[in-house]
């Protein structure tokens, strides 16, 4: 496989680009591989990537019911931040946000990543004490985190909204400079190209509809295209977890499916450099903007389970609110496309990576909201977790033992009830 | 916009609703061993298809009831107070509580 550079765009502009191959293979699923990954969104595809490349495990295939990277991988608002305060959340995803500053020459594919700051608006001296807690806890663990009164942010961001009759005014922010936006299909498309570089075979429109297994091992997966063996098998369909987890007949999960909504405007001018989010009294809103001109912004999950791909109209009525509230120039900007993602809402906000009841089966699942931005470490734990057989002590406490032992990493404080954790 | 027919109120949209959650949950009894406790509190079928759960119908009648839904089609096939004693005491409330 040639590597992308200027000379080889030179030299194909010379040549009528007749020099490119394709960028991943279309290989027929071999009946046994030595791991099974099912599941081609960012996370089952980075999975594979790091097996092959910090593990040397390259006799692996990752499975996908349609194409790669058409679930929530081309979902989300491709935000990329690393703000969390609870031991094992802040390392993991401090050392995603590593990955991701490093990840466009990692993988020979620009991603986009575009390091471009994420506000987080504040409205009270309350949440200003909360948020500086939570930054100062960050910045102890190596990420960056930063205070802006009123007066800097008014300087970086002039066009919020700042009136004082407004019904939350903004008194300032807490920052991650060092946080942003990548281009999501580039992130699944890199992390392909390079897992199937390294001999993974990526298997699209194969469907698993059955799990065999033992009382102890799953033996193989029944699939639209026959059934696939692995000595090893790891699940990384988020969204979807639960069904398989049925049909490996293991029982509940602490985990509901839920569907969030995701918009984008019609193209314009520069007009916002950073991630906004405003969160106050109700309000839940994010926004970008993105490199072709479009805002690209997000709001509250449905509200109610589903595993429809499809959102509702209150929540477009929600966003469209939040986002002429504090960014009254967009009132007369058109809504280009919106569409949802079925989320693993889990019990208590963060994600699952860990070993199951089965000895050869292994669990990434439990995303919640933040699975856009946990995807490079995702898949490298994951890889450590299948290659070694244990958790990194970084991921210990993803398990699914963790509500029987009290131990649960609620970054939101909001309790067991998974609708709550946006 | 989802169309829920409240068994008080009639047929509302579902933004006048607030969303509880998995109906099936039956909670067990104080005194439970905490494996009991951990099934109820964190451990869900995340059905695929025809469920039951709880709405509250928070800007009307403010009952809570139980709806049987698909998580796939969102069709809404059935529609129940969650309480049923409520609701039969009700259906006899053309008869006024005598104050004693």
């Amino acid at each position: 496989m040639k590597p992308y550079s200027a000379w080889n765009v030179f030299r194909n502009g010379l040549s009528g680009q007749k020099g490119w191959e394709r960028a991943w293979r279309d290989p027929e699923p071999k009946t046994e591989y030595d791991v099974v990954i099912v599941g081609a969104g960012l996370h089952g595809l980075a999975s594979a990537y790091y097996l092959a490349k910090n593990h040397g495990i390259t006799n692996v295939a990752v499975l996908d019911k349609g194409w790669l990277g058409s679930g929530n991988a081309g979902r989300n608002t491709t935000i990329v931040r690393s703000n969390y305060m609870l031991p094992g959340n802040r390392e993991f995803y401090e050392h995603s946000l590593k990955l991701w500053e490093n990840l466009s020459h990692e993988l020979n594919y620009n991603v986009m990543f575009s390091q471009r700051s994420h506000v987080s608006l504040l409205h009270s001296p309350a949440a200003r004490d909360g948020a500086a807690r939570r930054y100062n806890t960050m910045r102890l663990t190596g990420a960056d985190g930063e205070l802006w009164d009123l007066p800097t942010l008014k300087r970086k961001i002039p066009h919020l909204n700042y009136s004082a009759d407004s019904r939350f005014p903004i008194i300032g922010a807490t920052v991650q400079p060092r946080a942003g936006t990548a281009r999501h299909d580039a992130v699944a498309w890199g992390y392909a190209r390079g897992a199937d570089q390294r001999g993974v075979d990526i298997i699209q429109n194969c469907e698993v509809t059955g799990v065999e297994r033992t009382a102890n091992q799953v033996t193989g997966l029944k699939t639209s295209r026959g059934i696939i063996r692995g000595k090893k098998i790891g699940f990384a369909v988020a969204g979807n977890t639960s069904r398989l987890w049925r049909m490996a007949e293991l029982g509940k999960l602490p985990i509901e499916s839920h569907k969030l909504q995701a918009f984008v405007s019609e193209p314009l001018k520069p007009l916002l450099d950073q991630v906004v989010v405003f969160g106050v009294g109700g309000a839940h809103f994010y926004i970008s903007q993105s490199d072709k001109g479009g805002m690209v912004f997000g709001g509250d999950l449905d509200w109610y389970k589903s595993y429809a791909q499809r959102g509702n109209l209150p929540i477009v009525q929600d966003v469209a609110e939040c986002a002429t509230s504090i960014l009254p120039c967009l009132g007369r900007v058109r809504l280009l496309r919106h569409w949802a993602g079925v989320m693993d809402m889990s019990m208590d906000g963060s994600a699952f990576l860990c070993k199951t009841p089965l000895s050869n089966l292994y669990l990434n699942a439990g995303w919640n909201y933040g699975g856009f931005k946990a995807s490079p470490a995702s898949g490298w734990y994951f890889a450590d977790l299948i290659a070694n057989d244990r958790p990194h002590p970084v991921i210990l406490n993803h398990s699914l033992s963790r509500f029987e032992r009290g131990i649960n990493i609620d970054e939101r404080g909001a309790g067991p009830d998974p609708k709550l954790h946006g | 916009m989802l169309r829920i027919p409240c068994p008080f109120c009639g047929t509302r949209d579902h933004s006048e609703f607030s969303y509880g959650g998995d109906a099936s949950v039956e909670y067990p009894a104080l005194e439970a061993p905490a494996e009991a406790w951990l099934e109820a509190v964190f451990q869900r079928d995340n059905i695929d298809g025809v469920q039951l759960e709880t709405w509250q119908h928070l800007h009307g009648c403010r009952m809570w009831i139980v709806v049987e839904r698909d998580t796939r089609t969102h069709e809404i096939h059935s529609v129940r107070p969650a309480h049923q004693g409520l609701a039969s005491a009700l259906a006899q409330s053309a008869d006024p509580v005598s104050e004693s």
